[in-house]
């Protein structure tokens, strides 16, 4: 008996995310507002961090509805129908259940059903390792159009009196749409993992603990903040080289560099060490933003994008790092 | 080629004076980094990751934190070169 051939779907050989849309937190929180708890200053907050004010979102405003606004403008900015989204992807460390996911919930309100949707857990790399499969997702014909959203409400994940990482947070979210293009306009992507440092950053303690002492503390954030920093600056620039190398261009001829907005002195020895050119502009978004996990590489193109439009058709070195430790990087044509 | 300990005080010195603009004069042994030189965590590391590759050394994660005075990290680079 001869078995009839199954098909395999095959899509297009090359993709480019098409727009990006971005929303932030409705309230503008600065460092006095936060530097009782800490024991500090506005000076030592952004001598250390470079963040002047971040944005956080009020009670009324979740990290799903800055994912909704923020794909929302992505999809119209990239002239498609919604009902023409194959999959939405949302990376993020702050949905508010552990199940469902944020993104069956904003594939719904956005109108793209009956799209795939599901969250990615990769903290600040979360968005790079979304692009990276929405790439793959529409070159394989599993979709035509892939909305990638990076979303946080941090402030959720924030403790007042921590001085390792809660005065960096804020709240936002960035979308993307990925879909096909004639011509190359995402990289391969460099990506990978080091859970030999899985306790560097993250939750200081296990949700069982909290339900165990319901009257104890939620879990929040917290770092070992040099490590983190050794890891996100020289282990961080090998990969982002190694992205460059795979995509067959130097830093000369970027555009624009696109970090994960961890810390201002993250990103700015993060440039020296990769020899970015002065040509190229670098994103500093986390001077108003703050840290956004997630959402900070597309916040900061869109960003990037509104202070330079001249830059749209150019490419970007876009890496994310975080907690796990993971990392994904990769070179993309700006929408 | 092990570096004496006074080789690796000067070379210390004028790390923190290019990560920090603190006068390289200024780092001599009995001062604490933090509290005497005023440098902060972030530049500690760069300073740290700089004198590496300067001296050839390995500094691991966990070692940085012991780090506290000068004598503290010249006595350890000493110790680690040989």
């Amino acid at each position: 008996m001869t078995q009839p051939a199954l098909r395999q779907s095959v899509g297009s050989p090359f993709t480019r995310i098409l727009a990006v849309g971005a929303a932030r937190g409705d309230l503008t929180v600065t460092n006095d507002d936060i530097a009782g708890p800490i024991d500090s200053s506005d000076e030592w907050i952004r001598q250390r961090t470079g963040v002047i004010t971040r944005k956080r979102a009020s009670d009324k405003l979740s990290a799903a509805d800055l994912a909704t606004a923020a794909a929302t403008e992505a999809i119209t900015k990239a002239g498609i129908k919604p009902s023409e989204v194959g999959a939405l992807i949302i990376a993020t460390i702050s949905n508010t259940v552990q199940t469902p996911s944020m993104a069956a919930l904003v594939a719904d309100r956005i109108g793209a059903t009956p799209a795939a949707a599901y969250d990615i857990s990769a903290a600040c790399a979360g968005f790079c390792y979304g692009i990276a499969q929405g790439d793959a997702l529409v070159r394989s014909g599993a979709a035509k159009y892939v909305v990638v959203i990076g979303a946080e409400k941090l402030s959720e994940l924030a403790k007042p009196t921590d001085r390792t990482i809660s005065f960096l947070l804020g709240d936002g979210a960035g979308a993307v749409v990925i879909g096909p293009a004639d011509e190359a306009g995402i990289s391969s992507t460099i990506w990978g993992s080091d859970g030999g440092k899985w306790d560097a950053v993250g939750m200081d303690r296990p949700l069982r603990d909290a339900f165990a002492d319901p009257e104890g503390e939620y879990p929040t954030l917290r770092q070992d903040g040099q490590t983190v920093f050794r890891w996100a600056v020289w282990e961080m620039a090998k990969v982002a080289q190694q992205a460059l190398d795979a995509a067959g261009i130097t830093s000369k001829d970027l555009a624009a560099f696109i970090p994960h907005q961890a810390n201002m002195r993250i990103i700015n020895e993060f440039a020296k060490q990769l020899e970015v050119p002065d040509s190229v502009v670098i994103a500093r978004d986390i001077e108003t933003t703050g840290n956004t996990s997630a959402a900070s590489v597309p916040l900061a193109m869109h960003r990037v994008l509104d202070e330079h439009p001249e830059l749209s058709g150019g490419y970007a070195l876009i890496i994310g790092f975080g907690a796990g430790l993971v990392y994904a990087a990769q070179i993309v044509r700006l929408p | 080629m092990a570096h004496s300990k006074d080789e690796v005080l000067a070379g210390l010195a004028a790390l923190v004076n290019d990560e920090t603009g603190v006068p390289a004069e200024s780092v001599v042994f009995g001062k604490s980094f933090a509290d005497d030189l005023d440098i902060d965590s972030i530049s500690m590391m760069t300073i740290v990751v700089n004198a590496e590759e300067e001296f050839g050394v390995k500094i691991p994660d966990d070692k940085v934190s012991e780090l506290v005075t000068v004598d503290d990290a010249v006595n350890f680079i000493v110790s680690a070169q040989s």
